[in-house]
């Protein structure tokens, strides 16, 4: 099997002295979703956010397409094609819905035009919102303005936080759709979440984290399969 | 009852002295509500980062009229000025590389930086005294008046006089032409609104590729041209004096917190508010009192309900009430 | 005290001892007499900042409401002046402070709403007006007695002693109105309203003429106990035999007593200030006042109000800068408004504390004394210096502009020493333990 497009092999770091990760290795394929699950204070957001490279790695490695971009800084991650959407504080609250998007393409020279409009096919409620500021939309359409301005880098990875963090289940299930949408258009999806049950369903492949390790790692429907984890992590 | 002289007299000691005041606080609001929302710190050097543009354009006006230079009916300072705002610019981005930069990388509490802004303050300061003096200079030339007292008796017969003097048409015509061209810059072009990002959400403007050096860089650029302009209108209008302008730091700071901090539009606004009300409060109302009532009603006192010598106390106490009731400011704070 | 500490000490010592055997031993003890007021004024400083973090540039306005109560409790009374108007004035102010208490009564009171707000609204409005009514003419008529020397209502006669600690509770119950307001605001909130209150306060004692003369200046404040008038001094047959004895000039020694005695006594009362200092420092409240700096929201969660703390540590270092100021004015044997200048009574003090440490005491005094003497040094020596340094140039326009603006270098040096010490050596020069 080749390597996959993205992956954070044995990653070992924190962001002090102790280490919060263990040899953690988290992938995924091109145009396929990676789910990363766990209990609280497992590191799966430390595990995404050293994928990133929003923290240092004492061992282990990041690569892209099969470049090695461990030493990378984030900005130039996002030139390399990643794009990561945060948990919260993820738009521009005082600027426009559209201000929004152009910031996302702020590193692009071309024409956004066209990548503008996808965005807002794929989000229609947005269009009708494009001059309103994004403080004042609800949380399902702040979600929205925040993956929108990461995919108008044309990214080929995209890295969400917890989308569905304090969304209520019809948004929650929205959204899920409109990520499933995005990754058909050949964009990787690598996430974080809290739902797990929701998560892995449309997951290609699940990573269980516990305490900084990879615990079960598999396809997602052969997670929510086993009864282990059925168990421990989903609640039944 | 005479209420046209009465509206004229207003026009000519309060509205017109207070719309060209309330430009140049604006125009010193501006500035600092700018530091402040990028750079997250209150800028105690502002005042004299004003008195040394103005400093600069001062003495490049002098060479101009040496050389026999002039801007005709306008004050020649409005040549100079470019050099002043490059000079300022130069200055404050030299301080930025030397001094600010390191506390910004360090991310030292604000508290440290606004202290260390005093160290830059004493800088300015001195260098200012240091080479033009602390004395009161006035370099405003040109004419003196767009409507001068005389010619307004005659074309109107009025008994009351307004006069417009060019250095408050000039401050006026500026500011409204700065402030379009900010307002401009910030709303749409991609510079101005990577500044806006970076103000709202540093870390998703970092994460969105936006170069935080550029953004800090045109952020001192355009306080430095802000100041200068301040500085120098104020000084066209009134007078230069360096421990003046460190005194104004009290009332421009107040027009940009009762505006809000960060906020533009607010800075302008409470520009304008300080400015009418240390006017309204400091002004003696007699001689428009007198036009407004019967002559029976005439009042004998000046009807001033404060000596213009307090109008530091008039700011304070407006930055005093807005601190208590709304802490954000009239327009919410914090971002561009 | 370290070996290090005490070379410092030393150091700092050898500077004064210097100008005396360079210059004069007056200028030095001048010198020196300024930088134990500013030390004095410095300690008040380092409470509010080293030991709780508090950023008040203020210090101005305090050091000029000690200055204003040597005059109101040490100034001889103008009785003419009284008469003609001083019962008016007191009960115009207490009817504006009454005005403005009911005011707050009623804010607090009446229930949220319009009422509320227009009536409060009334008060304050109805209030001024009836205070302007009873005040001007009163101030009128003060003033217009016997301008030329007095014209105002002059103090209560009483010894310049008296007047220290009463420059202290001035300074203090403006501080707690102050704090009572701008303390749990935004840090930089109370810088702004500090610097606001300290420029009010000079300008009311500028131009509040029946209060102390304005700028026309109050003279001949009497000397604080043991403190004696030269003129005096040289007319002491035990005084001019023990100058005989040791072959003085007998005029130039009594300046050097004079001088000494303020020193001994300015130096009592910074001793007195740092032993009390230190033993509230190591204190249980000196611990929670650090705690509380260090990480406030913790210091809140443990139950700490912390408003009240540093409304309490606000006032008390306003106090000691009120006292400092009053036993300058007692110095100076006058006030004389116009010269409050803020990078003087304010900026220089802050430097003071930084550069020795602020948090440390210790540190404070020697920042005080060492920062004191390149201030002042340059104030008694500066054209002299300037000379010197300006020697190879030839004589002409640049030159006596040079020597002229030797004040403002040492602006420009107190900026750029202050930006070294905050870069290289942030804890100052004897750390806080």
């Amino acid at each position: 099997m080749s390597e996959p497009f993205l992956i954070g092999e044995a990653m070992t770091g924190g962001y002090g002295a102790v280490d919060i990760l263990h040899g953690c290795t988290i992938a995924v394929e091109r145009g396929e979703i990676a789910v990363i699950v766990g209990p609280n204070g497992a590191g799966k957001s430390t595990a995404m956010k050293a994928v990133f490279g929003m923290l240092k790695l004492r061992a282990g490695h990041v690569r892209l397409d099969g470049e090695d971009i461990t030493q990378l800084s984030p900005q130039a991650r996002v030139a390399k094609g990643m794009a990561f959407v945060p948990q919260t504080h993820n738009i521009f609250t005082s600027m426009t819905v559209e201000e929004n998007l152009e910031m996302g393409a702020f590193l692009r020279r071309d024409d956004i035009r066209t990548t503008m409009e996808q965005v807002y096919e794929l989000f229609p409620i947005l269009k009708t919102k494009r001059y309103q500021a994004a403080g004042e939309l609800s949380g399902g359409q702040r979600q929205q303005v925040a993956v929108g301005r990461a995919l108008m880098t044309q990214p080929k990875v995209l890295m969400l936080d917890e989308p569905t963090a304090g969304v209520s289940p019809i948004v929650m299930d929205e959204l899920f759709d409109r990520i499933i949408e995005v990754a058909r258009t050949g964009i990787s999806i690598l996430m974080v979440e809290q739902n797990a049950r929701q998560a892995l369903e449309i997951a290609d492949k699940g990573y269980v984290l516990v305490q900084g390790a990879n615990r079960f790692t598999d396809t997602g429907k052969a997670l929510m399969a086993d009864p282990e984890v059925r168990r421990s992590f989903l609640g039944g | 009852m005479d209420l046209l002289n009465a509206l004229v007299a207003f026009l000519n000691f309060v509205f017109i002295p207070g719309l060209a005041y309330g430009a140049q606080l604006a125009l010193g609001a501006l500035g600092v509500t700018l530091i402040y929302g990028i750079l997250r710190f209150s800028n105690f050097a502002h005042g004299d980062t004003m008195a040394f543009g103005t400093m600069v354009t001062i003495l490049v006006t002098w060479a101009l009229q040496g050389a026999g230079v002039t801007f005709g009916p306008l004050p020649t300072a409005l040549l100079a000025l470019p050099v002043g705002i490059a000079a300022t610019a130069a200055f404050v981005l030299a301080t930025d590389r030397v001094v600010y930069r390191f506390y910004r990388r360090q991310k030292a509490s604000p508290t440290i930086v606004v202290i260390v802004s005093l160290g830059v303050m004493f800088v300015m300061n001195g260098i200012v005294r240091l080479i033009i003096g602390v004395n009161d200079q006035n370099f405003a030339d040109g004419a003196r008046f767009v409507i001068s007292a005389q010619e307004f008796r005659e074309a109107t017969g009025l008994a009351e006089p307004l006069a417009i003097r060019t250095t408050q048409a000039v401050t006026v015509v500026t500011a409204v032409i700065v402030v379009a061209l900010l307002f401009w810059f910030l709303q749409k072009t991609r510079t101005g609104k990577s500044m806006r990002a970076f103000s709202d959400n540093e870390d998703l403007a970092l994460l969105s590729g936006i170069n935080p050096d550029r953004v800090v860089a045109v952020t001192w650029l355009i306080a430095a041209a802000l100041a200068t302009i301040a500085g120098v209108l104020y000084g066209l209008d009134k007078s230069f004096k360096p421990f003046t302008y460190f005194q104004l730091l009290l009332p421009i700071f107040a027009a940009a917190i009762v505006g809000g901090l960060g906020s533009p539009l607010g800075a302008i606004a409470g520009g304008f508010v300080i400015a009418f009300s240390e006017l309204l409060l400091t002004n003696a109302w007699k001689k428009i009192v007198t036009y407004a009532l019967p002559e029976s009603m005439a009042p004998d006192g000046l009807l001033q309900l404060m000596s213009t010598d307090y109008k530091f106390a008039v700011s304070f106490t407006i930055l005093i009430i807005v601190l208590l009731f709304m802490p954000t400011g009239l327009f919410k704070g914090k971002s561009l | 005290m370290s070996a290090r500490n005490l070379a410092l000490f030393a150091a700092v010592a050898a500077l004064y001892v210097l100008t005396g055997f360079m210059n004069s031993w007056n200028t030095s003890l001048s010198i020196l007499n300024f930088a134990l007021l500013a030390t004095i004024a410095a300690m008040g400083v380092n409470m509010q900042w080293g030991y709780a973090g508090l950023f008040s540039v203020g210090t101005m306005g305090f050091t000029a409401l000690g200055g204003l109560a040597v005059v109101l409790v040490s100034a001889r009374p103008n009785v003419e002046n009284w008469q003609a108007g001083g019962l008016g004035i007191l009960l115009a102010l207490v009817l504006g402070a009454l005005s403005v208490a009911a005011a707050i009564v009623a804010w607090r009171l009446l229930p949220r709403g319009r009422v509320r707000s227009l009536s409060v609204a009334a008060i304050l409005i109805g209030g001024f007006f009836l205070f302007r009514a009873i005040f001007d003419p009163n101030v009128a008529a003060v003033e217009a007695v016997n301008p030329q020397f007095a014209g105002n209502l002059g103090g209560l006669g009483l010894p310049s002693l008296v007047a220290w600690p009463v420059g202290g509770l001035l300074a203090a119950a403006v501080a707690w109105a102050i704090g009572k307001t701008a303390l749990g605001l935004r840090s930089d909130y109370l810088a702004i309203a500090t610097l606001g209150i300290a420029e009010i306060i000079v300008s009311v004692i500028k131009n509040e003429d029946w209060l102390a003369r304005g700028v026309k200046n109050v003279t001949q404040l009497p000397r604080p106990w043991p403190v004696p008038l030269e003129v005096d001094l040289q007319q002491q047959p035990g005084f001019l035999a023990f100058v005989a004895d040791w072959g003085w000039n007998p005029v130039a020694a009594s300046t050097i007593v004079v001088k000494l005695l303020y020193a001994g006594l300015f130096i009592l009362v910074l001793g007195a200030i740092i032993w009390a200092f230190e033993r509230a420092l190591n204190s249980p409240w000196g611990r929670m006042m650090r705690a509380i700096r260090d990480n406030e929201v913790a210091a809140a969660a443990m139950g700490k109000d912390v408003t009240r703390r540093h409304l309490q540590v606000f006032i008390l270092g306003s106090a000691v800068i009120g006292f400092a100021g009053a036993m300058a004015t007692s110095m100076e044997g006058a006030l004389t408004p116009g010269s409050y200048q803020p990078l003087r009574f304010t900026f220089l003090i802050w430097v003071m504390v930084i550069v020795g440490g602020s948090g440390n005491n210790w540190g404070t005094v020697l920042g005080g004394l060492l920062v004191g003497w390149l201030y002042f040094a340059v104030e008694f020596l500066g054209p002299n210096i300037m000379g010197l340094v300006t020697a190879g140039l030839p004589d002409g326009a640049l030159k006596a502009h040079l020597v002229g603006s030797a004040e403002n270098i040492r602006l420009l040096t107190l900026g750029v020493i202050l930006l070294l010490v905050l870069r290289f050596s942030p804890r100052g020069l004897i750390p806080e333990k």
